[in-house]
């Protein structure tokens, strides 16, 4: 998945072609760094890590064995335990903070929200895979049909594409500074983007004739399912932060080394 | 017409100006040598307008930076880019530059500029078909037509035949007489003594000297300006 | 020796800008040559590819019609900001006494009329190989929608054409970090084009305008005010 790819750590310090004239004496006597990575890095999986691993593997644990099996869909309603929150994480957590730490990053120029919105870009990425995966999974025992054009499943295949071209165009950026302003100014315009797209697709399928499909209903929810529902959600929350952190840390470190590797060019 | 005080620019963690203190009169043209990297360009870029500083002040034809388009009125960059469209003629590329920059007589005012640096007729000739040197007459042509009281060059003497680069130093002369400030940089020493008001040699982002053109020996300042600028140990 | 000027307005500034692209291009042909090509090639080769026993005309066409608007209007779209980076030219431009935003609205503004150029092309040769019969209310509104799906179009393709001409991916990064934002536009012009193609607009021609009408205002609004971010300062 490429989910996990270093995307937005690579290229070179600020600036691009020419020698050594960053002389590193100055860099001690100048005004602070506010993006000097640590020396010795924290390490990316730490107890927040297996605690939100930990709180994943308890909620399927619940799911699969203390959880009533839904009448009408069969045991691959259980997908869903994993398919709505993957879900509901990508779009609210991850996207949203990809677009607002992006509108912060312009405002106040901190390398430290583009690295936020980088890796919540990455984990994003791989939510919105599980989202994708997961959908067609349950639409195929449940609908016959593997894609059935649902309106919320297009609009998670765009996001994701988005989310490509995101992480597709950090890569096509050496410079740490352009990079940065060029990947927020294209996070805010695709969070303005997404209102419409889930407009296109709502319009797509009120005004085009569309099979009729089965909708899961939720309002008749046992108490059992809405408590495994909402343990779900907070296992991937806590997930999404586990992993964010683990990323931005692993960028860091990815950023520190290179800067070791020595090739702060000038101009 | 040019201050600066303490100016820096800072580019991710490396410090491209790092405390650059100038002054220029009316009709001063300063010579800032330099090698590669050493800041040279990011210092015309702030001066213009392009880039705004990190720290330090400066005023620029009275206007304090980062004054954006105020600023950007008063400059004319030059640099061995042509900033052409090299697929319209001569005079349409003048006159462009002439609209952009507000001028009531855009027509007249490119002939004029055109005439000044003898190629006025070549001014139906499309870009692409002229030599290097000729392209960069028109280039400074370009820059020139607004009367800027700034004028900045980096390397503008690149690519000019002897022609050229006599055209361009009259250019220069004229503009001086005219009131402008210069500011010159390069890394051939000959060119900047031959122009020249004052002198300065930049590296790290720093004037590690500075001084009148007047009384120098070109000879023994070449001698010092190898010294202080060979790559120290 | 200063001559008269007046700061120019961001229209008067974008205005010129505008012209300037449009001369250039009338000037080469080349980019306009290149996308009309492709677009009657492009109709051309699905029409061959069609099975008229399988699918009506009615159909086809509008999908055919937004498949090459959304190619052939990328294709222009590269070529955009390319030209200013071939002297630098765009250094010009920034250090002239106009807004980023007057820029940025002059190279969208010659885009708008050259992707309308080569829609002139590209829907007659659709209703033709493919034989549709339309109403004059029914071209009208056709019209309508194609104007409204190229502002769109070319807000966005303009930003990022900006942006992608300075990555190492240079013209493909384009089609991967614009297409998604093209969906909206696409699925609205294609739907309403169904629907006005088939004779039966009613209110679900309107819905899709709206939509369309939507965008283009938050998305010229938008990368108007984003450009000025993408500019290093």
């Amino acid at each position: 998945m490429g989910a996990t790819s270093n995307v937005g750590v690579a290229g070179h310090g600020a600036g691009g072609a020419g020698g050594g004239a960053g002389a590193p004496a100055r860099d001690e006597s100048a005004p602070p760094g506010r993006d000097r990575a640590p020396t010795s890095a924290p390490r990316p999986f730490g107890a927040l890590f297996w605690t939100a691993v930990a709180a994943v593997g308890v909620t399927y644990v619940r799911a699969l064995a203390f959880t009533p099996v839904e009448a009408l869909q069969g045991p691959a309603q259980k997908i869903f335990y994993l398919h709505a929150p993957a879900a509901f994480t990508a779009l609210y957590l991850a996207f949203a903070l990809m677009a607002i730490s992006s509108v912060l990053y312009l405002w106040l120029r901190d390398p430290k929200l583009d690295r936020v919105a980088a890796c919540s870009a990455e984990v994003g990425l791989a939510f919105t895979t599980v989202v994708l995966i997961t959908g067609p999974l349950w639409a195929k025992p449940v609908w016959g049909t593997w894609w059935s054009g649902d309106a919320r499943l297009t609009a998670t295949l765009f996001l994701w594409l988005i989310i490509l071209g995101y992480l597709a165009m950090r890569q096509a950026v050496e410079d740490r500074e352009l990079r940065a302003r060029y990947s927020a100014v294209l996070a805010i315009l695709a969070g303005l983007l997404v209102p419409f797209i889930h407009l296109t697709v709502y319009l797509f399928r009120t005004l085009h004739p569309q099979p009729i499909v089965l909708k899961p209903s939720a309002p008749s929810m046992p108490a059992e399912m809405a408590v495994t529902f909402a343990l779900a959600f907070v296992a991937f929350a806590l997930l999404f932060v586990a992993l964010l952190r683990a990323r931005y840390r692993l960028a860091l470190a990815a950023e520190a080394r290179e800067e070791a590797d020595g090739s702060g060019g000038p101009n | 017409m040019v201050e600066a005080r303490g100016l820096t620019r800072r580019f991710g963690n490396r410090w491209a100006l790092a405390g650059i203190d100038l002054s220029l009169e009316a009709g001063d043209c300063l010579a800032v040598f330099g090698p590669n990297g050493a800041g040279k360009t990011t210092l015309l870029r702030v001066l213009a307008g392009l880039l705004d500083p990190t720290g330090g002040s400066a005023r620029v034809g009275g206007i304090a930076l980062p004054g954006g388009a105020a600023t950007r009125a008063q400059v004319g960059l030059i640099s061995h880019h042509t900033m052409l469209y090299p697929a319209l003629t001569v005079r349409e590329n003048v006159e462009f530059s002439a609209r952009l920059h507000g001028l009531a007589a855009p027509h007249a005012a490119a002939a004029e500029a055109l005439a000044r640096l003898r190629v006025l007729d070549r001014a139906d000739a499309l870009v692409r078909t002229l030599s290097r040197g000729l392209q960069q007459r028109v280039s400074i042509a370009r820059a020139f037509v607004h009367a800027p009281r700034i004028v900045l060059l980096d390397e503008p003497y690149t690519g000019l035949d002897a022609t050229g680069a006599a055209a361009l130093t009259t250019a220069l002369a004229e503009l001086r007489g005219a009131g402008a400030a210069l500011i010159l940089v390069t890394h051939h020493l000959e060119e900047g003594l031959a122009i020249a008001t004052r002198l300065a040699v930049m590296r790290d982002g720093r004037f590690v000297r500075a001084e009148q053109r007047e009384g120098v020996d070109p000879a023994a300042y070449a001698a010092e300006y190898r010294e202080l600028t060979a790559v120290a140990g | 020796m200063t001559p008269v000027r007046e700061m120019p307005g961001t229209a008067g500034a974008a205005w010129t800008i505008a012209r300037k692209d449009l001369m250039v291009e009338l000037r080469t042909r080349v980019a306009f040559l290149a996308a009309a090509v492709f677009a009657v090639l492009a109709a051309a080769i699905f029409f061959y590819a069609w099975d008229p026993t399988a699918v009506s005309a009615l159909d086809l066409a509008p999908g055919v019609l937004w498949v090459i608007f959304t190619f052939s209007g990328l294709l222009a779209l590269n070529r955009s900001f390319g030209a200013e980076l071939t002297d630098r030219a765009i250094d010009a431009l920034l250090v002239a006494p106009i807004s980023r935003e007057a820029v940025f609205l002059g190279k969208a503004l010659a885009n708008l009329i050259f992707v309308l150029g080569v829609l002139v092309v590209t829907v007659p040769a659709v209703v033709l190989f493919y034989n549709v019969s339309m109403s004059w209310s029914a071209v009208a509104a056709l019209a309508g929608v194609v104007v409204l799906a190229a502002v769109g179009l070319v807000s966005v393709g303009t930003l990022f054409s900006a942006m992608a001409v300075n990555t190492r991916l240079a013209e493909l990064l384009l089609p991967t970090i614009a297409l998604p934002f093209l969906v909206p536009v696409v699925t609205s012009a294609a739907q309403a084009t169904v629907l006005v193609m088939g004779g039966r607009p009613g209110s679900g021609v309107w819905e899709w305008i709206k939509l369309l009408t939507a965008f283009d205002l938050v998305f010229v609004a938008a990368c108007t005010l984003a450009y000025p971010f993408t500019i290093e300062r």
